[in-house]
């Protein structure tokens, strides 16, 4: 199969497949590793997870061992994890605080903003040799937007405003709305798990509205369940709720929908009275901070964010998250999941917050576990030989957030990238323009949402 | 400074090792036999059933991410959801097998006892084997003579979830 033939996309005609040897060939993922990962934006941790100077977390991003760390001098950098010496890694643990780091193999030391600093008998060098020349290397680029920080390893690559484009507007509605509150933080505890699948197949699944009904039925049942446990504490207004999808250069893409159960700022009639009247709260000050229209977007509409090509940011009922995933092999991910939270939080809206988080989210939650499983089963699938995947859901008609824009979007920038193309014709299936926010007015029924009011509590 | 004489005449004799032991049995009996309503039954009302993720074998619910932190009612709507044809992760069921070993009685003040446990739970399916390798910490009572679990905790000793995917069956 010709790299160019991977992807079979014909808006006219309605359209799009994907060739299954995306998912089943080792050829192509060693392929995808430099023409994708090594000529995207990776992300590599949050400001808030490095505190204080001297704080690191070990990453390892597209297989490449990093320090992400801020220096004694309070600059955040990424370092390589591996000795200028013979390559030993020299951040030992997984996270912490160092002024230095001593390779544990020939001793050689270097401070925590990466300069060598001391080494045994360094009169044992010749004459020229220059200890300043030795510091921990770093990726090519490290740029940081909304306290979100990533790394590329194409030096030439496009600034990491201009990458994420459009998607800014929906990153700065999620990071704005916790401004009265103190801002977002990473909490301790991270999810490690992974999928026996094809990395892509999360991607496509990290904003699919499509498969909700069917592989949550569980979850949808549990809530309803909680629901008629405690009693509707807020009326449902019968109104549907507004969605849609989205898809901008550079393969981002997401979908977007109101929904009540938001901890910033929508309530839940899972949500005792207290909770919800401080939910209220929130949301009147956010209008009162940032107006009307964006205080009401932020407040009201879950965002589920592909950034492309393997970090979801996830801003919904279920709370603000971040997971990222990367292959191992063309069969195996692993994938990483922060949940983040406002510093000045009350108690009774954070414990509501994390139960409706860990209900649905993460591999013990009631609804990731059928994730992992669609996934797998998937893969699994692949090897009856069958040669295409549909993913052309919705292609002429307005995107709804169970159509399938979001996830063209993406395999259009995979495969702009796979050909060395430096430009894609296509972002989205057709012309659009405007911003990315939801029209809140337009809830009339013109709006299809297959999923009931009930089931986004 | 307390002497080891007065530490163990300050623990309650309320309950035995050995009776300890054949409960933790007949509780992985249940689990392994997916006689999940009867295993539910073994709960007191205030009950919670916690996972902390690998990273963070100390993590607090009230303030980390973990993986499971289940009430009762939770926990009611974990077993309804794994008695389901629609609990894609476990339909068809797993077959598990639980092994508990190194049963010791930590604590035991007003008629509250802790309890350790080794556990190893060999979960098969799909041609998959996934061992869940942890510790359980409990803290059970004695209730209408019934040893009833009040606190559990299973803490893993895995480093990641790679391989298992998720922690779809109950540890």
């Amino acid at each position: 199969m010709e790299l160019s033939n991977l992807i079979d996309d014909r808006p006219g005609d309605g359209v799009f497949r994907v060739h299954r040897s995306a998912m089943t060939s080792q050829e192509i993922f060693d392929l995808e590793r430099r023409l994708v990962f090594d000529r995207s934006w990776l992300y590599v941790g949050h400001e808030t997870e490095l505190a204080e100077p001297g704080d690191y977390r070990r990453r390892t991003v597209n297989g490449r061992p990093l320090i992400f760390i801020r220096g004694s001098d309070g600059k955040v950098r990424v370092l390589n994890n591996s000795c200028r010496h013979r390559g030993a890694q020299v951040c030992r643990l997984d996270q912490g605080q160092a002024k230095s780091f001593q390779c544990f193999y020939h001793a050689w030391t270097y401070d925590n903003k990466g300069d060598l600093v001391a080494l045994p008998d360094e009169e044992g060098y010749a004459s020229g040799f220059d200890k300043r020349q030795y510091g921990l290397k770093s990726p090519p680029r490290v740029e940081e937007y909304r306290g979100l920080y990533f790394v590329s390893f194409d030096e030439d690559i496009a600034d990491i405003g201009t990458y994420l484009g459009p998607v800014r507007e929906v990153i700065d509605l999620t990071m704005d709305s916790a401004e009265a509150l103190g801002g977002w933080y990473v909490i301790r505890g991270t999810a490690k798990y992974s999928i026996k699948a094809n990395w892509k197949l999360l991607v496509e699944n990290s904003y699919d509205g499509y498969h909700l009904l069917p592989v949550h039925k569980t979850f949808l049942d549990y809530v309803s369940w909680r629901r008629g446990l405690t009693g509707d504490k807020v009326a449902d207004s019968g109104a549907p709720l507004v969605s849609r999808s989205f898809a901008v250069p550079h393969g981002h893409g997401g979908m977007l929908h109101q929904a009540p159960g938001r901890a910033i700022a929508n309530p839940s009639p899972l949500w005792t009275q207290e909770v919800n009247d401080e939910v209220v709260r929130i949301r009147a000050e956010n209008i009162k901070r940032f107006g009307e229209l964006r205080g009401r977007q932020m407040s009201e509409v879950s965002r589920h964010v592909m950034i492309f090509p393997n970090l979801a940011f996830q801003d919904s009922q279920t709370g603000f998250r971040l997971r990222q995933f990367f292959p191992v092999t063309h069969e195996l991910m692993d994938v990483t999941q922060w949940d983040l939270v406002p510093r000045n939080e009350r108690a009774d809206l954070r414990a509501s917050r994390m139960e409706n988080s860990l209900a649905f989210l993460g591999p013990g939650g009631l609804a990731t576990p059928d994730d992992v499983e669609a996934l797998e089963s998937c893969q699994e699938g692949f090897a009856a030989g069958d040669e295409w995947s549909d993913i052309s859901r919705g292609m002429q008609r307005e995107p709804k957030m169970t159509d399938e824009l979001q996830m063209r979007s993406f395999w259009r920038q995979w495969h702009a990238l796979m050909q060395k193309k430096k430009e894609i014709v296509l972002t989205d299936d057709r012309r659009r323009d405007g911003s990315l926010f939801l029209d809140l007015g337009a809830a009339d029924g013109e709006n299809e949402n297959v999923i009931p009011q009930s089931a986004l509590s | 400074m307390i002497s080891m004489a007065e530490k163990v005449t300050s623990i309650e004799p309320v309950f035995t090792r050995s009776e300890v032991e054949d409960f933790l049995y007949y509780e992985a009996a249940l689990l392994d036999e997916w006689r999940l309503d009867d295993w539910l039954s073994l709960f007191t009302e205030d009950a919670v059933y916690i996972v902390p993720t690998t990273d963070l074998p100390d993590g607090d619910p009230s303030k980390d991410l973990v993986f499971i932190n289940d009430d009762v009612v939770q926990l009611r709507g974990r077993v309804d959801r794994l008695k389901s044809r629609h609990a894609h992760r476990e339909h068809p069921r797993s077959r598990t097998r639980r092994f508990i070993s190194n049963v010791r009685i930590t604590d035991c003040t007003a008629g509250v006892a802790v309890v350790e446990a080794s556990f190893l739970v060999y979960r098969y399916r799909s041609g998959s084997t996934d061992p869940f390798v942890g510790q359980y910490s409990y803290q059970i009572i004695r209730a209408d003579d019934q040893i009833r679990i009040k606190h559990r905790r299973a803490t893993l000793d895995l480093e990641t979830l790679r391989n298992h995917g998720a922690v779809s069956i109950i540890i």
